[in-house]
């Protein structure tokens, strides 16, 4: 039994897959990106997609450049016959928060979460401008770099950190990705030019396409699916204003609320999984779920080693997920970001049974 | 395990236009939330989650719009999510939001869809480039009537059943202050005369582009104990989807519709729907849909729906009536329009309709597709709470 479980059903992470994050798949539909990955979670499981009780995606039709983009990519699940199916327009780690709702309701037993992004095709930085408020800002056209370089010349000015700790995050994380065989990159790596002062290059995402899956299962389904469930006993998300200047950039009051409503305070963690794009932002999030050096924070690498934009989120989960499964961690805290300088947050709490 | 019942305690839309010059992106839904809320009788601090919905960005130019709206929608320091399953996302983001409240995740909700179509061209923001499909496939029009076509030469039906629905509905909108289309002058040899556009569907059997948005308050038992007005009760509500395109398809009476409609009855204890509902509110955006989906949601035999269309039982009326708000046929704001299905079913087993109240309605279906006929979101809701 999980131990601090903080809803009706238990439930958990049984599997976990992902692609590996290449700087461009040009020879790859998205139907293609999203198939090996739906195929590994499925066959970890032994269950087929219409066994499945509820499925859920997350993906952006402005990263693939067409509407209704995901519409083809369900054919990917090979659904048929029909599927209890949804969509989130937002990174994956909010479908699997629908497809952990839809399981809590009683409706659904088991859930297949996929998610999938491919930056190459356009110039990321200029996609992502036109997340902005469409009257003010987007017009401006300020990339997602440069409002990252804002917030971190924030945190710089107020003491809470420096060039040479951020370039550290950056080398670490990077560092850590040498054991991860999906990571975009790996390794030694200078830290590089300035990009936008003070962020260099080692301090910014890669810009990858990829994918990821996930599958989740209440109770003794868990149990049977998985030899170490990672259960998840706490789950919650919020958002904050959108304007960069009714913020302090400094802090994530919506990462320290979801934390607490997640139970994140409640026992130490040993890992975590946090979606910082930039090297700054896990200065922020450090200090909002109050984690300390003891903590193995990005093991995978992170998100400075590999980018896939709408499935990074969900890949925080998958990797904390997966060391629990490994039996490298037993409680966990995976997070996952969306919106310009970390608006909106969702943190989870995973733990494995007792050894 | 049992599920909190769902309540609708509010309900909230604009006034539908062609083009809301008057307000932003934010004022639009702003608008429709307060009122919702009004209805309720809550303010926005007694809202504990947001759920939206749009079709796709594109259609304002605005990437995941739900960031730059958190503010207008008092979400700040609140969780919020936005789904988007094409057409039928308005009738997928209530049902999220309705999971929340059944799951005891949260006890009150406001969910909104919306769509400001006057910020672009939705037909052409539909025409995906060639080599996704093939050319001269212009808009959803291009893509739907081939399957009308199909429809009618599989039943037999007389070419006059699509103008007698576009008639019912486009006069049903004259009794709904909120209905984009105000046809006053509207006949049935006007709707029969108007421009062929994709044969068989002519100019007036089409939807129009809208602005516009549709909010609810969902809530648990707790809150609609509380409610000033009679609430409307969720007494089932389901998602299905299917893949666009498949050797054995069924695009005039797809699997995922009778599935989804056979889950909800399902769970509402549903045996006869013709007998046993009392008022659907249908997505039906081209006019020829009525009858089509009258089959796949069970209320008539196969090749028999056009029967009930040409005998007035789809009228306000009539023995069962389908779109007494106008529905899609008068009104279009893509996003929205399933959650307006949603909202308008539940006015109805309210009581709260007005001019197109369905007088007595206690049961009440909201029906949503989209895609190419292939995701489909339905809802089933109730005078009085579910039994079990």
């Amino acid at each position: 039994m999980p131990r601090t479980s903080r809803h009706a059903r238990e439930l958990a992470v049984v599997a976990f897959a992902q692609s590996d994050h290449r700087r461009r798949t040009d020879e790859l539909s998205e139907v293609e990106l999203v198939m090996p990955v739906l195929h590994e979670v499925l066959a970890a499981t032994g269950l087929k997609a219409g066994e499945i009780g509820f499925t859920c995606s997350g993906s952006s039709d402005y990263l693939a450049g067409r509407a209704f983009s995901f519409t083809m990519t369900l054919d990917g699940v090979g659904a048929w016959p029909p599927i209890s199916e949804s969509h989130v327009e937002m990174d994956g780690a909010w479908a699997l928060y629908e497809a952990w709702v839809k399981i809590q309701t009683g409706e659904a037993d088991t859930a297949l979460v996929y998610a999938y992004g491919k930056s190459s095709p356009g110039p990321v930085r200029d996609v992502l401008t036109r997340q902005l408020d469409p009257y003010y800002l987007a017009p401006l056209w300020p990339d997602s770099v440069a409002l990252a370089a804002l917030q971190a010349q924030a945190l710089i000015d107020a003491g809470d950190t420096d060039e040479p700790a951020l370039a550290a995050i950056g080398a670490r994380s990077r560092a850590a990705a040498g054991t991860n065989p999906h990571a975009q990159l790996r390794g030694t790596l200078p830290q590089g030019d300035y990009q936008v002062r003070p962020l260099r290059t080692g301090d910014c995402p890669p810009i990858g396409d990829g994918a990821a899956a996930v599958i989740l299962a209440a109770g003794d389904t868990a149990r049977r699916l998985c030899g170490r469930p990672a259960w998840i006993t706490g789950i919650d998300h919020r958002i904050e204003a959108h304007g960069l200047g009714l913020r302090d950039l400094t802090d994530s009051p919506s990462t320290r609320i979801a934390a607490e409503h997640a139970g994140v305070f409640e026992q130490p963690v040993d890992t975590a999984e946090l979606h910082a794009p930039f090297s700054s932002q896990e200065v922020v999030l450090r200090k909002a779920l109050g984690l300390g050096d003891t903590v193995a924070v990005n093991p995978s690498g992170g998100t400075l080693a590999a980018n896939p934009i709408m499935a990074a989120g969900l890949i925080r989960i998958g990797e904390a997920a997966a060391r629990i499964h490994r039996g490298e961690s037993d409680r966990a805290v995976a997070h996952a970001t969306s919106g310009p300088c970390l608006q909106q947050n969702l943190v989870a709490v995973l733990e494995g049974d007792p050894r | 395990m049992s599920k909190e019942p769902v309540a609708v305690v509010g309900i909230g839309q604009t006034k539908h236009v062609a083009a809301r010059h008057d307000v932003s992106l934010a004022g639009l839904v702003r608008e429709a939330a307060a009122r919702a809320l009004e209805d309720a009788e809550l303010t926005w601090a007694d809202i504990d989650a947001v759920v939206i919905g749009k079709a796709p960005d594109f259609f304002e130019g605005v990437m995941m719009p739900e960031l730059y709206l958190a503010d207008a929608l008092g979400a700040v320091g609140k969780p919020m999510l936005r789904v988007h399953t094409a057409g039928s996302v308005g009738g997928s983001t209530a049902l999220v939001a309705a999971n929340l409240v059944a799951a005891r995740v949260h006890g009150t909700v406001l969910t909104l869809a919306f769509e400001k179509q006057s910020e672009s061209n939705a037909m052409w923001g539909l025409s995906l480039p060639v080599p996704f499909q093939q050319p001269l496939l212009a808009g959803a029009g291009g893509f739907f009537a081939p399957h009308v076509r199909a429809y009618m030469r599989r039943t037999g039906a007389p070419d006059t059943v699509g103008s007698l629905v576009a008639y019912k509905d486009r006069r049903n909108a004259l009794k709904n202050p909120y209905a984009h289309l105000h046809e006053h002058d509207i006949t049935l040899e006007k709707v029969q005369a108007s421009p062929m556009l994709w044969d068989p569907i002519r100019y007036s059997e089409t939807c129009p582009s809208s602005d516009g948005a549709c909010a609810m308050i969902l809530t648990d038992r707790a809150g609609a104990a509380r409610a000033p007005h009679p609430p409307a009760w969720m007494h089932g509500g389901a998602m299905r989807s299917e893949p666009t395109l498949f050797a054995g398809k069924d695009f005039v009476s797809p699997q995922a519709g009778k599935d989804c409609a056979a889950d909800v009855y399902r769970q509402a204890g549903i045996t006869d729907p013709r007998r046993q509902i009392d008022a659907v509110e249908m997505y039906v955006p081209f006019s020829w849909y009525e009858p089509m989906w009258l089959e796949n949601l069970g209320f008539a035999e196969e090749g028999e729906g056009w029967k009930l269309t040409e005998a007035g039982v789809t009228e306000l009326d009539g023995d069962l009536p389908v779109n007494p708000s106008g529905g899609v046929l008068s009104t279009n704001p893509i996003g929205a329009s399933g959650m307006i299905r949603f909202a308008e079913a539940a006015l109805q087993v309210r009581g709260r309709a007005g001019e197109h109240q369905v007088p007595g309605a206690r049961r009440a279906l909201g029906h949503a597709y989209g895609g190419g006929a292939q995701f489909f979101a339905m809802w089933l809701v109730g005078s009085q709470p579910p039994t079990s």
